[in-house]
């Protein structure tokens, strides 16, 4: 008869590695943790390399051209020389370990591969030894190795379980940042046809159709009707937003998510009932109908061809300049890849505020204004008639996300509009946000359902610093200014923290907002009653 | 509790605590055991942390014989991190019979100044382990369901306008509108992305 084990024989199986060193230990693909290969079509719409069936499961066969190990070294190759910040990255690091336990990756799931010192070294060691003179003299003795398909699917693991937040670089001395070793490392995987489905379906639509579903354009004037149905109901004031229209000094743009999801559709609701009071003299398009770009999580290239429609839609449509809404991984973008990439937009004017004529010298390159910028300058200048008791039943903090807080530095402004829009303002603990934020466990394209394990242990951080605001202030509701946020944190807070729901940040000016005409309000923007205003029993 | 195996469960509770904290810990990679577990910083060490945390309250918890109710949150904010770290049920809560072999050990060890502990209270403290475990094993099935729940809702969520304006198409009877669109969505959605946990290229499932 077997043996029954122990209890703490049992409790040893999984998750303990064997003695032998990192480099020796080949990958195991856990259920949870990875997400399905790309199907062929997404990868066909947009001309990518070896598009075919398989599944990213291991130990299947990966249908790979005969010579990607060619490929491989070609492709890093050329990335070493274009991108000196690569090369930088793969010399320089003195393994100090500062980094080692920063990434939220590492702290939910354990993993010392998830370590960002070990994930850069992934790829650095297969760098040591076909780049520099004593990796390919001394191959392992110098920290290099080789390049196998075992390694090949250890990246693919990995690279897709780091969310490319850069929350590990705030700390190291060197600034190594491992979210561009990441984008690099997914690049040349991307050679290969290794993309995973639910990055690859979102770039196939955008590039067809303009959005991450495929949208078109009258599924999208129908739930811009039903978001200004509720308006309506509300508010009793109507809403009309145009699409497409010719000549409108703005352009906005937002994360599609907000078009038909919730959460996001009451941030949505929130922008057309800002612009509505303000008389903006805007313009949505269903063309440029998407904020995100998951082009960026695949490679500079097709992000560059996804991000270009809202410069032609720009130039299209005649506007002066662009406004954006409330997104992560686009601003990343347009600060730091969209002039390079698509600029100089010569075409458009600096943005001026038509409100209050504050010229946004910070926006003067992209032409592109963030909504927390604009919506602050507003409220600074006395613009905005504001009830903050209407968001009494809340009790808010806020998360920053790892796009806006360290990719630009967007901290302040949405923290001072939710003051002045609600009463019941509380930070999470100071080494959990700002530009230490831990991620919300599913940027950079690691939102999709069969990797949930993966997210909610990445999230776990997160979610545990909501806890505590949860328990010690009794916060019920956590802000963002991110569609990935709002379509992700719902599901992390009914796991680790429930209790706790999800908002953009202009859902809730939308509902401390006082319009012009609009009846008494008894509802917020979720259609749930406001709560009872003090006294107004006795008046 | 019979007093004299609560005074010294008391008295070796700082032992008890730390080796059962290091035997659950040392489940974890050698290279990563040392960084997880910091204990002292509730935010940047979450996983060293709770567990600490919570599996001293349970100490606690026992020696004040307080009632399950009680101890049940702490089990929950163990077990909810085991449960997606993708342990087998009977991994997952193993830890909790790590608490009777070492409680054991210690009460060996003692010197015979001491005295003897009676065998019947160490029996019954030892049965109070066996319902702590029961109740993980409860905690642990609900939390899995809880992850495919998630699953299933995040989908309908996401998708809930598209939903919305379906239904007003199709103008059917509420409920089987719902379950219409729903169905449908659902379907759409797996192809699209492939949800549900299949593989949609095992599935050969096709949008064209
Ligand atoms: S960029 Fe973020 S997810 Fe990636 S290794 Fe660094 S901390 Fe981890
Ligand atoms: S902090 Fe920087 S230098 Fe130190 S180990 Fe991490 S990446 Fe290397």
């Amino acid at each position: 008869m077997a043996k029954t084990p122990k209890p703490e024989e049992l409790s040893k199986i999984d998750y303990k590695l064997p003695e032998k060193g990192w480099m020796d230990t080949p990958v195991e693909f856990k259920e949870g943790m990875y997400c399905h290969g790309a199907r062929p079509q997404y990868l066909e719409t947009v001309d990518f390399p070896n598009p075919r069936q398989w599944s990213s499961k291991k130990d299947e066969d990966w249908k790979l051209p005969e010579n990607w190990k060619e490929i491989v070294l070609n492709g890093m190759k050329e990335r070493l020389e274009k991108y000196r910040s690569f090369r930088l990255f793969m010399d320089i690091c003195v393994r100090c370990g500062a980094c080692a336990d920063k990434c939220q990756f590492f702290l939910g799931t354990g993993d010392p591969k998830n370590m960002p010192v070990l994930r850069a070294e992934l790829i650095r060691s297969v760098y040591k030894r076909y780049f520099t003179a004593s990796g390919k003299m001394l191959g392992k003795l110098a920290g290099g190795r080789e390049l196998t398909l075992d390694v090949l699917k250890e990246w693919w693991y990995y690279f897709y379980q780091c969310s490319e937040c850069r929350r590990c670089s705030v700390f190291c001395p060197y600034g190594i940042d491992q979210a561009e070793i990441t984008m690099i490392g997914r690049e040349i995987l991307n050679l290969l046809g290794l993309n995973t489905d639910w990055i690859a379906g979102p770039v196939a639509n955008s590039y067809m159709r303009g959005n991450h579903l495929g949208l078109e354009p009258h599924t999208i004037k129908s739930n811009f009707d039903f978001m200004a149905e509720d308006i309506e109901e509300v508010t009793g004031i109507k809403v009309e937003p145009t699409f497409n229209r010719k000549g409108a000094e703005i352009l906005f743009v937002a994360p599609s998510g907000d078009f038909f999801g919730d959460p996001g559709t009451y941030t949505c609701m929130g922008y057309l009932m800002l612009f509505h009071e303000l008389g903006l003299d805007y313009t949505w398009s269903t063309y440029a109908s998407e904020g995100g770009n998951f082009g960026s999580f695949t490679s500079m290239e097709m992000g560059k061809r996804l991000n270009y429609k809202i410069y032609a839609e720009a130039k299209r449509l005649g506007v002066k300049w662009i406004l954006g809404g409330e997104c992560g991984h686009m601003w990343r973008v347009v600060n730091q890849y969209m002039d390079t990439w698509n600029g100089p937009a010569d075409f458009l004017e600096v943005p001026v505020s038509p409100i209050t004529g504050t010229r946004f010298e910070n926006a003067k390159s992209t032409k592109m204004v963030h909504i927390a910028e604009f919506t602050a300058d507003l409220i600074k200048h006395g613009k905005l008639k504001l009830d903050p008791s209407r968001n009494d039943h809340l009790k808010v903090t806020f998360h920053d996300s790892c796009n806006t807080a360290r990719g630009m530095g967007i901290l302040d402004e949405p923290r001072y509009i939710l003051k002045n829009v609600l009463n019941h303002f509380y930070e999470m603990p100071e080494e959990t946000i700002r530009e230490k934020t831990f991620c919300c466990g599913s940027g950079s394209g690691l939102n999709a359902a069969e990797n949930m394990e993966l997210r909610l242990r990445g999230g776990f951080p997160r979610a545990n610093a909501v806890k505590y605001v949860h328990q010690k202030y009794g916060v019920n509701m956590l802000t963002n200014i991110c569609a990935i946020d709002r379509a992700a944190l719902p599901t992390l807070m009914n796991y680790w923290v429930p209790g706790v729901d999800v908002a953009g940040v202009h859902e809730l000016v939308a509902n401390a907002l006082v319009m012009k005409g609009e009846k008494e309000r008894t509802q917020d923007l979720r259609l749930e009653p406001l709560p009872e205003k003090v006294g107004a029993e006795n008046v | 509790m019979e007093t004299k195996l609560k005074d010294t469960l008391r008295e070796k509770k700082p032992a008890i605590l730390k080796r059962w904290f290091d035997v659950i810990m040392e489940t974890y990679p050698t290279e990563a055991a040392g960084f997880l577990k910091g204990t002292k910083n509730r935010f940047t060490s979450p996983v060293g942390y709770t567990i600490y945390e919570g599996i001293d309250g349970l100490i606690d918890g026992l020696i004040r014989e307080v009632p399950f109710e009680e101890l049940s949150p702490l089990l929950d904010s163990i077990i909810k991190i085991r449960a997606v770290q993708k342990f087998s049920p009977s991994q997952a809560v193993a830890f909790i019979f790590h608490l009777k072999r070492i409680v054991n050990e210690e009460l060996q060890n003692m010197s015979d100044a001491h005295g003897v502990i009676d065998a019947a209270a160490l029996s019954e403290f030892g049965s109070k382990i066996d319902t702590l475990a029961l109740i993980s094993f409860d905690i642990y099935m609900e939390s899995r369901e809880k992850v495919y729940e998630l699953k299933a809702s995040e989908a309908r969520k996401r998708a809930f306008r598209l939903l919305q304006r379906e239904s007003q198409l199709y103008e059917m009877q509420e409920k089987e509108r719902s379950d219409f669109v729903i169905t449908n969505l659902l379907r759409e959605e797996n192809q699209l992305y492939g949800m549900q946990g299949q593989d949609p290229n095992i599935e050969t499932t096709n949008l064209k």
